[in-house]
């Protein structure tokens, strides 16, 4: 990162009649970074995307973007960005080959120039072999790296990637996620939008939305620091979740997580790991193992989004 | 009573593609079975297969006993299908929407309204019930179409990536909802690329290449890994992740 801002977003208010999508935010991206956008469904990330490429214009507020503002010149936005949009980015009953050639056009690019860039992006993306099938048979994760390869297309220094590995199987997320890597370590600016908590971690730095606004920016580690002080006990057993409403009452303890099949327990440091284990079991759970955790960014987000969820314990 | 869905010795094939090779598993009555594996592995087909929505070429499938593809009347009721595009009526609103899908279904007003309730509140989508679909976002409008497909309340239910897009906090709500229902007695098979989804699972059938490879209790499936601690450490295990360094 050069420290340089590739987007400087200031005061963005976007409306839909009288409701309020997207409520006042600023925020700045470096060059080279890689920006996660993070909010419950509905929190505004997609909207404020939509603003940032030149789609969508601001109720009020500006962004410039690549240089260019997009109230201003939301023309050379568009042209100076790549966007990857949650819903459709390809043409499912073209080839691979036809989607690339077609994008290529759109950008205005043609004949050998837009030839090699195709087999230069077919390469990156580990797409050669799938060059001639029709986008719709191909799997989730080998699709979403060919819309991938449609916004890279005419090399700009800035993608919008919003929501780039729904669905797509862990394997597949992690080759896309090497390719975001490189690309930020080449210089490209990556501002992205997941519900995979183990890609955020991924980021330089991550925005959290909470119905239109942004109330957190800061790096993972910060973002845990902040947010989930305290210490943190990972349990593992059986009959945890039905049991875990007992653990509300206990004194120290702060919140209780389900994650994955057992539990996140955030405590005050002096409560003792074997009050829990006590607990739990007088409630009817078996306790095969309690141990300190690191907090995520899951455990992040559940405390900026939903801090008074009652969990699964119903 | 044997198993609400038997699956047996299934394959499929589409042109030169091998989708099902010999696929089997069951689902118990108040079971959550969940159907996990890399992208193209075949849940999708063998969702299908069970729903009798396409005939395999070989084995068999049986759901409360019938085979779906000749059972008509008696297993469409009791079987429920949210499939992987699901889609509404854009220019409905939530509230319409969720109306039309328990006319379809035939629900008593009664039922339809508590359970419409219900799956409102846990999808968060009660302030915008009069929001046209068109006008949600992307992972609102995932919600609303599990919603409707779960006011019907089948013996059996398919859900094929039904949680695609929603952010974590509804997952977990929609998750404990899906147990409550095996909890009553349901059978529910789930594919789900999330693999803290396959841990909450009661049994995992990890599907690759047209078959399942590795079948049991999630918590069983990671210990017979060296060095598992995660759902996630077998999937890549299994799965082939030799030329793939961590990411
Ligand atoms: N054209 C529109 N008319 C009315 N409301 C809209 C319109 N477009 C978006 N909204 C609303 O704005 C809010 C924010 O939507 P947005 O798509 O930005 O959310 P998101 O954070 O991207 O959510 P998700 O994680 O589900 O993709 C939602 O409540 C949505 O219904
Ligand atoms: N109608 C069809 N015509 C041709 N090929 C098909 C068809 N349906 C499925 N296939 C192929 O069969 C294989 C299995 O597909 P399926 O959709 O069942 O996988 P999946 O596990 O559901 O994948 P995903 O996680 O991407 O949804 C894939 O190679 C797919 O391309
Ligand atoms: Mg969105
Ligand atoms: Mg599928």
């Amino acid at each position: 990162m050069t420290g340089e801002a590739s987007i400087v977003a200031q005061g963005l208010v976007r409306r839909f009649g009288e409701f309020t999508a997207v409520d006042d935010v600023s925020f700045e991206v470096e060059r080279g970074e890689i920006f996660g956008y993070l909010g419950a469904n509905g929190a505004g990330k997609s909207t404020t995307i939509r603003m940032l490429i030149g789609l969508l214009a601001p109720t009020s507020g500006d962004a410039q973007v690549a240089g260019h503002s997009i109230r201003e010149h939301p023309e050379r936005v568009k042209a100076s960005i790549g966007y990857m949009s949650q819903r459709f980015s390809l043409y499912l009953d073209l080839s691979v080959q036809h989607n690339l050639e077609f994008f290529g056009g759109a950008y205005r690019l043609s004949g050998r120039a837009l030839g090699r860039r195709i087999d230069a992006l077919l390469e990156r993306t580990d797409l050669a072999e799938h060059r001639d099938t029709i986008t719709r048979d191909l799997p989730g994760g080998v699709r979403q790296r060919a819309a991938l390869a449609g916004a890279l297309l005419h090399g700009p220094r800035l993608v919008f990637l919003d929501e780039p590995t729904a669905g797509v199987d862990p394997l597949s997320r992690r080759r896309f996620w090497r390719l975001i890597r490189e690309l930020s370590s080449e210089g490209t600016t990556v501002f992205v939008t997941t519900h995979y908590m183990d890609e955020a971690e991924h980021c330089h730095r991550v925005g959290l939305m909470v119905a239109g606004r942004l109330v957190a920016l800061d790096t993972p580690a910060d973002l845990k620091r902040t947010h989930v002080p305290g210490a943190m006990y990972a349990v593992e057993g059986a009959g945890l979740l039905e049991a875990s409403e007992a653990l509300r009452s206990v004194p120290g303890v702060r919140t209780v997580q389900p994650f994955g099949a057992g539990l996140h327990v955030r405590v005050d440091p002096a409560l003792r790991a074997e009050t829990l284990t006590q607990t739990l079991e007088r409630a009817g759970a078996r306790v095969a193992s309690i141990a300190p955790a690191d907090p995520t960014l899951e455990d992040v987000f559940l405390e900026v989004v939903a801090p008074d969820t009652p969990g699964e314990a119903a | 009573m044997g198993p609400a869905i038997v699956v047996h010795d299934l394959s499929r094939r589409f042109g030169s593609t091998e989708a099902l090779r010999g696929l089997s598993f069951e689902a118990r009555a108040g079971e959550l079975y969940g159907l996990v594996g890399p992208d193209g592995a075949g849940k999708t087909t063998a969702i299908r297969a069970i729903a009798g929505l396409l005939a395999p070429d070989a084995g068999r499938v049986t759901v409360l006993g019938v085979d779906p593809l000749r059972g008509g009347r008696r297993v469409r009721e009791s079987l429920g299908l949210m499939p992987q595009e699901h889609s509404l009526y854009g220019d409905l609103t939530v509230q319409e929407n969720l109306t039309f899908f328990g006319r379809i279904f035939c629900l008593p007003r009664r039922v339809h309204r508590a359970r419409a309730e219900r799956l409102l509140a846990i999808t968060r989508l009660e302030p915008f019930v009069d929001r046209r679909a068109a006008a949600l976002s992307g992972g609102m409008y995932k919600k609303l179409a599990l919603a409707c497909a779960l006011l019907h309340e089948p013996p059996v239910l398919l859900l094929d990536e039904p949680t695609n897009g929603v952010d974590p906090v509804s997952r977990r709500e929609l998750w404990q909802l899906l147990y409550r229902f095996v909890d009553d007695g349901m059978s529910v098979v789930v594919s789900t690329p999330y693999m803290d989804e396959a841990e909450r699972c009661h049994r995992v059938g990890l599907m690759h290449e047209g078959r399942l490879v590795a079948e049991g209790r999630p918590l069983d499936l990671i210990r017979a890994v060296p060095g598992a601690a995660r759902f996630e450490d077998v999937f890549l295990a299994r799965i082939g992740a030799s030329d793939e360094e961590a990411a």
